[in-house]
């Protein structure tokens, strides 16, 4: 498929109770915790879109977040997704109405996959990202359900075969789903993109998980946008040559400043990488 | 007075918010009644055609919208409205539109992935009023399926490649319609609103 689109590059807030929780350090500005304030300064910043992870513990003060969704619309013009803590239609349709232009499904996607499938029919497959939370299983083989039918090495196998499982419930409780196969699935189900996280790589900024990436985007026609694990310049070409990541997604490198959205669209165009500048 | 039709096709709040952010008070309607009597109308949308076409239809708007267009009232079509204006849609059957402009609406080619969504370049054909300052191969945000083919090559304003070159705005008289949309394309797309409203302001007569 030849490649048009310019690669997106697209910084992540946590956003608790409506702040944005671990400090974003930019100068300049009024309240540091503010979501939308902080939204703005990314799309002037050029960043392609933003991804907003609520991650606000009690339901009951979910709202909070469709608030923001709404503020942010007045506010910033480009592109945002809005992920954490969705669980039914009405939260989905709460947060487009409000400006959301996606949201992103984790846990909820898990337990009941048909929601990906009535969302992305009801809204289009355009609004309705799944994020895979995936963890590279360490050492033997992981068994999944039809996996005889796959033609994979069998058990006995000297190489095992590489598999991750994917997590919810924000990393904290295993599925026993194969994550490869869980983006199959989920693609079937009408989603238009994945929001693939490294658990492994998240935090060590020691580069994106490649494998999985390559893994999972040559297993779907859909986007793929690689999440964690990113450190330095290199590590933002690396996952969209070897991986073929359609979006690269990080959140701290950029917030403290250490990156800027700028260097890291430079960078890449200068090793050939189409990017909006 | 600018109004945004609203006929029950997508979130219209972010191309208001873009309109007051750039100095244009704008608002949201579903009475034919404010559509005839404003200076400027902009007609957005997200969804199925059929539907659009059919909501237009039982709600009389669609009546309204072909006034102003046959008046010389400046018109923006968003999106899903560029698509509306013309002969007949390819979506999900064939389905017959406004038929302001003459010309099909065609499914995108299966080479590239459906629906064409995130930030493509234009490349300007003609110097219209509602580029103005917006250079050749400046990047805006897309999201659709399906692309507008006009009979007359005339009115096309920019080119857009995405698996073909496809015609991403156009403009005849009064008429601006484009396939991207300005209310997701940061700087450059507020710069078209406000284009826009400087042209419904100009055409307003003075007082």
């Amino acid at each position: 498929m030849k490649e048009v689109l310019t690669k997106r590059i697209i910084p992540c807030l946590d956003v608790k109770e409506g702040r944005v929780v671990k400090g974003v350090k930019f100068v300049n500005l009024r309240d540091a915790g503010d979501p939308v304030e902080l939204a703005a300064v990314y799309d002037r910043e050029g960043a392609d879109e933003l991804v907003f992870l609520d991650i606000t513990a009690s339901y009951e003060k979910r709202g909070i977040m469709v608030d923001v969704a709404r503020r942010t619309a007045e506010e910033v013009f480009f592109p945002y997704t809005v992920g954490g803590g969705i669980r039914t239609m009405e939260d989905i349709r709460n947060l487009l109405s409000a400006g959301a232009d996606k949201v992103s499904l984790n846990t909820a996607a898990v337990k009941n996959p048909q929601i990906v499938r009535e969302a992305s029919k009801k809204f289009g497959s355009q609004c309705i990202v799944v994020a895979i939370d995936a963890k590279r299983v360490q050492g033997s083989r992981f068994k999944v359900q039809g996996e005889e039918n796959l033609g994979l090495p069998t058990p006995n196998s000297q190489l095992p075969t590489l598999k991750w499982e994917v997590y919810i419930n924000g990393g904290r409780t295993p599925t026993g789903l194969d994550a490869v196969e869980w983006a199959r699935k989920v693609e079937s189900l009408g989603a238009g993109e994945i929001l693939l996280t490294s658990m492994d790589m998240d935090g060590t900024k020691n580069g994106y998980d490649i494998a999985l990436t390559r893994a999972v985007s040559s297993a779907i026609n859909m986007p793929v946008i690689a999440s964690g694990g990113a450190g330095k310049l290199e590590h933002f070409l690396e996952v969209i040559v070897e991986a073929n990541a359609d979006a690269v997604l990080a959140a701290s490198l950029f917030h403290y400043g250490e990156l800027t959205i700028r260097e890291v669209k430079e960078y890449l165009r200068d090793h050939g990488i189409s990017v909006r500048l | 007075m600018i109004v945004i039709v609203d006929y029950g096709m997508g979130n219209l709040r972010s191309v208001q918010k873009g309109f007051e952010k750039v100095g244009y008070e704008a608002f949201i309607t579903s009475d034919p009644e404010v559509i005839r009597k404003s200076s400027g109308v902009v007609l957005p949308g997200v969804g199925a055609f059929a539907d659009a076409m059919h909501n237009l239809r039982a709600s009389g708007l669609g009546d309204a919208v072909l006034e102003i267009l046959s008046q010389s009232k400046p018109f923006l079509g968003i999106c899903l409205g560029l698509q509306l204006l013309f002969t007949e849609s390819e979506e999900d059957g064939l389905h017959k539109g406004l038929g302001i402009i003459k010309g099909r609406v065609l499914r995108l080619p299966t080479e590239v992935k459906v629906p064409h969504m995130g930030w493509n370049r234009i490349k300007k054909v003609c110097e219209a009023p509602i580029l103005q300052g917006i250079s050749d191969g400046s990047y805006f945000y897309f999201v659709h399926s399906y692309y507008v083919d006009p009979k007359d090559s005339d009115i096309v304003c920019t080119t857009t490649e995405y698996g073909i070159e496809f015609t991403s705005s156009i403009w005849k008289d009064n008429i601006f319609a484009v396939q991207f949309h300005p209310e997701k394309s940061s700087k450059l797309g507020l710069k078209i609103l406000k284009n826009f409203g400087g042209m419904v302001y100009a055409h307003l007569p003075r007082s």
